[in-house]
């Protein structure tokens, strides 16, 4: 009877739990987001922490959208990089082409990065169409040689523009542009002479955007369907769930967040190379992913935000740096692995939970 | 029963693996409100049969009728949809969504809305989600499954997984619903509660049942016609009476 009792307690919780994930989250965000900002406006961040703060939205809203793609839907996805490329290198163009026509910087800002969130959202569409079709790890397989084709066709891609409007060349620069005209992407050398318009702000609210979206769509309709076609793929098909179109909502939402992480990282550096985005990003975004949990948000930001920093502070370690790094991963592989510490963690929770009864009867 | 049309109509039907013939010229009809029972020995193609009728299998030969409708080329989601649900012989839940969940999902089609809709947060989606808490609970509730809507599906005992899979199929509103070895597992107590349920769910819910079962003490005593298969073909069909009394169904099971 007692025991009855406790697992109840557990089962009331679980609801109001996943509710209070998101809730905390949110909460998460608001509040560091307004210490950085005071610590930055009193001047008492150092200028290599107040650099870093920019990628690591950018970072955190990539892993939200990985964890879409690969927590909620379980589709493992090794090209997040490379829709981040593709966002980036979209929004630097558009942003490089319109900087003589919308002097604001806020507003070029917005547009550059839709622009990169739309690029993002077709190439994920192209990928997605024939690859959701099939079953099995194949598009683990596609989008890992996506990451290693756009990073190929960006390093040897020429655009620019003049008066006549766009011109375009591959491989060799054969663009011929008018006096006054612009480079905006250099093949090998990426993009130069960016103007940077990114801001915290921006990525604060980029962060909170998708966190919105990932949220409000993981409690619906579409969320219990993405869910369902992981969980169990011939039930969900045949309670009348189409598979291959659900799955392609998340995994085009999460390139398209990709593509905003990129357009907001690559307008935060005058330069750009291509070789930023490469295989090793989109792995480094999947570990961000892992170690946070799959399916889990605020833990995807929280190990983001330690990942990013982690380097960075180990940096006085000098040669020791990257074996720290890779101990600390190991490190918290085993802990949020191990059967005792769960175990002990979930205990913690109950003798928690015992004490506030009021939040137990939550349905 | 013969001058009113049947629900499913399958003429015919039969399918090949490569050089082998599973099923083959499998015919029968099921009415509305009737419990109809799909018996044979192991490996008779059952289970084949009923992939076929949800189209898990895309049949080789013959047509399926279905509420007067060829269902043709029709793909597993539009059977569900035009409205067969089934159960599996192995328990298929959605093991890390909640039991409510579970059951939510089989509103996919019914109570639809976009996922703009949901991530924006539109009316529509507190409509629609409010009338899909409310039907999902309301049939939790008959399965007496409500008091462990927030649990996790994986946790259930294993009799209640079986119902749970029985409720989500309901909740996609069939004409006819496809039960695979219900009372799999089950001892006789509890294979007792599950005829009174399959009673209570075609008074409750106005459907047809068509169920495959090796318990005879259920097949006798809840199903009006029985069709026997074996070796993919049609052995008898006719009254649970007819059946126990069929030397041709003794053969089949029993040898000589």
């Amino acid at each position: 009877m007692d025991k009855q009792k406790m697992s109840k307690f557990s089962i009331g919780n679980l609801f109001s739990r996943k509710k209070r994930g998101r809730t905390i989250s949110f909460l998460m965000v608001i509040v560091a987001y307004v210490i950085m900002q005071t610590m930055m406006n009193t001047g008492s961040l150092s200028s290599l922490f107040s650099g870093l703060l920019v990628p690591l939205c950018c970072y955190i809203v990539a892993a939200i959208g990985l964890n879409l793609n690969v927590g909620v839907s379980g589709e493992l996805n090794l090209g997040q990089a490379g829709f981040m490329s593709v966002g980036a290198f979209t929004a630097v163009s558009v942003s490089g082409y319109l900087a003589a026509g919308i002097p604001n910087p806020v507003i070029r800002l917005i547009i550059s990065i839709i622009a990169g969130v739309i690029a993002a959202a077709v190439f994920g569409i192209i990928i997605g169409v024939p690859v959701l079709k099939l079953e099995g790890d194949y598009l683990a397989i596609v989008t890992l040689a996506f990451g290693q084709i756009i990073k190929s066709i960006v390093t040897n891609m020429y655009l620019g523009f003049d008066a006549n409007g766009f011109q375009f060349s591959f491989v060799d620069n054969n663009t011929k542009l008018a006096p006054g005209g612009k480079m905006l992407l250099n093949g090998p050398m990426g993009a130069t002479g960016t103007e940077r318009i990114s801001t915290f702000t921006m990525g604060a609210i980029l962060i909170i955007i998708s966190l919105f979206i990932v949220y409000n769509l993981m409690f619906s309709r579409s969320g219990r369907a993405i869910m369902a076609a992981r969980d169990n793929r011939i039930a969900a098909e045949s309670v009348g769930i189409g598979i291959s179109k659900t799955k392609m909502l998340a995994f085009v939402i999460s390139a398209s967040l990709a593509g905003a992480a990129g357009a907001l990282y690559g307008l935060n550096y005058s330069t750009l190379v291509p070789a930023k985005f490469d295989f090793n990003t989109s792995i480094l975004i999947l570990v961000y992913v892992v170690l946070g949990g799959l399916g889990n948000m605020t833990g995807t930001i929280i190990a983001t935000v330690i990942l990013v920093l982690l380097p960075e502070l180990l940096r006085s370690m000098q040669d020791y740096r990257m074996l720290i790094y890779a101990v600390v991963l190991i490190v918290i592989m085993l802990l949020t692995n191990n059967e005792a510490v769960i175990t002990r963690l979930k205990l913690l929770q109950k003798s928690f939970s015992k004490k506030t009864p009021g939040g137990a009867k939550n349905v | 029963m013969s001058d009113k049309r049947p629900v499913l109509d399958v003429r015919e039907l039969g399918i090949d693996f490569g050089g082998l013939t599973a099923v083959n010229d499998f015919s029968m009809q099921v009415y509305d409100n009737e419990i109809v029972g799909l018996i044979g020995p192991n490996g008779a193609g059952k289970t084949t049969v009923f992939n076929m009728l949800t189209k898990v299998y895309q049949p080789t030969r013959g047509t399926i009728l279905f509420d007067g409708e060829d269902t043709g080329k029709k793909s597993v989601v539009d059977m569900n949809k035009s409205g067969i649900a089934r159960t599996f012989q192995n328990i298929r839940l959605f093991s890390q969504l909640s039991v409510l969940d579970n059951v939510k999902t089989g509103y996919h089609n019914r109570s639809a809305y976009s996922p703009l809709t949901a991530i924006l947060r539109l009316p529509a989606y507190y409509a629609r989600e409010r009338e899909i808490d409310k039907n999902a609970r309301e049939l939790l509730k008959i399965f007496g499954l409500e008091e462990e809507a927030e649990n996790l599906a994986s946790n259930l005992p294993y009799g209640a997984q079986r119902r749970l899979e029985i409720a989500r199929a309901l909740a996609t509103g069939p004409k006819l619903l496809l039960l695979d070895e219900p009372a799999a597992g089950m001892n006789p107590q509890e294979t007792e509660e599950l005829m009174d349920m399959i009673r209570l769910v075609r008074e409750h819910f106005k459907i047809a049942i068509l169920l495959i079962e090796h318990d005879m003490k259920l097949v006798m005593g809840i199903c009006e016609r029985i069709t026997v298969l074996n070796y993919g073909m049609m052995l008898a069909e006719g009254s649970p009476e007819e059946i126990q009394a069929n030397p041709a169904v003794i053969k089949a099971y029993l040898g000589e």
